[in-house]
């Protein structure tokens, strides 16, 4: 009854779609930028879901421009306007940190069909 | 200046989002009901004060002596009893009930009384963060204390940094913010750490540097203002 965890539930979002590692997202975050507020996007594998309750957090993973790019987010922060699920992955880790060091085909998540 | 006193129990540290969407760390208790126990007054006592109960205790467990005080003012016993000083006690009466939210609100800043984590018998390194000894190259000294003082002396100051009983201190810590408060539950949700470990009881009170801190607050609140509708007036004239 007397439990931190209790509190914690209430700030939790309520809406956030069933994604695992594996996966390949598309997250719409806000961001400010000298006093306005918009939205931007990225896309790429979840490579990492982490912690529990509000502390919750997932990694995601992209090329871009042919430089790996990774950003955390905080899977409950306000911050975070929508989350769409593009792909479903197949993979056999928890964590998918070997993508770091692989290149080309090898650094790709086999999708899921069906 | 009022100031604002409570008993709460410390739920424990989480994490929650502020209006800014950023993650910041915070402390819940649950802070009151506080129930008047005895009304201390100038004339009988000397100085105004309330006595306040706080978590309701099981008769059996209430000393004979204690439940005649309880009964003196027909209140249900109480597990912790502590003063807290007022400036006028006159208008209220033993058996009124005192909460957070009539006492504190959303901004404000507290000071929090407690007793630290007991860390028991410990050595200089952790106890006083002496630097110790090298590790290695032939160093016996590890973790020691080294020297005591200088031999002309021919004693130990007092004071002097040894090893010792560490923690199970009475901490005050000064300025927390209040980020929430839920009534309902008696739940106060303050920004920043608090001495002792879950479930031990904490003693609050308004803080006693407010004042100056929300002078800063306000004062840094207002150049930001003037600085964006200085911001706007530059915009207008180009």
């Amino acid at each position: 009854m007397d439990s931190v965890v209790d509190f914690e539930k209430a700030f939790l979002k309520q809406d956030v779609p069933d994604f695992r590692v594996g996966d390949t997202i598309k997250v719409s975050y806000k961001i400010t930028e000298g006093g306005k507020e918009r939205i931007q996007s990225l896309d790429g594998v979840v490579i990492e879901r982490k912690g529990s309750g509000i502390r919750e957090t997932f990694t995601l993973r992209k090329i871009s421009n042919g430089v790996g790019v990774e950003r955390t987010f905080p899977l409950h922060s306000p911050k975070i306007e929508k989350i769409a699920v593009l792909k479903k992955g197949i993979v056999h880790k928890a964590k998918l940190f070997y993508l770091r060091d692989k290149i080309g085909k090898k650094a790709k998540v086999k999708e899921k069909k069906g | 200046m009022t100031m604002n006193q409570i008993l709460a129990t410390k739920l424990g540290m989480t994490q929650i989002f502020n209006e800014e969407g950023n993650l910041i760390p915070v402390t819940v208790l649950r802070a009151g009901p506080v129930t008047i126990v005895q009304k201390k007054t100038k004339e009988k006592d000397g100085y105004e004060s309330f006595q306040v109960g706080f978590l309701p205790a099981k008769e059996k467990h209430i000393t004979r002596p204690l439940a005649g005080h309880f009964k003196k003012t027909n209140v249900k016993p109480f597990r912790i009893l502590r003063e807290i000083k007022v400036e006028d006690s006159s208008h209220l009466n033993p058996g009124t009930e005192l909460k957070v939210s009539d006492l504190f609100k959303v901004g404000e800043f507290v000071d929090v009384l407690g007793v630290s984590k007991g860390k028991g018998f410990q050595g200089v390194m952790k106890r006083h963060n002496f630097n110790g000894g090298p590790k290695s190259h032939g160093g016996m000294s590890h973790r020691r204390p080294a020297s005591g003082g200088e031999t002309n002396s021919a004693k130990v100051y007092r004071g002097k940094r040894a090893p010792g009983h560490m923690g199970n201190d009475s901490v005050t810590i000064q300025g927390l913010e209040i980020v929430k408060l839920e009534p309902e539950k008696n739940l106060l949700i303050i920004k920043g750490g608090v001495p002792g470990p879950n479930q031990s009881h904490l003693f609050l009170r308004t803080s006693v540097k407010l004042a100056r801190k929300m002078h800063k607050k306000e004062t840094a609140r207002l150049a930001k203002q003037q600085k964006e509708t200085g911001k706007e007036k530059g915009k207008g004239k180009k």
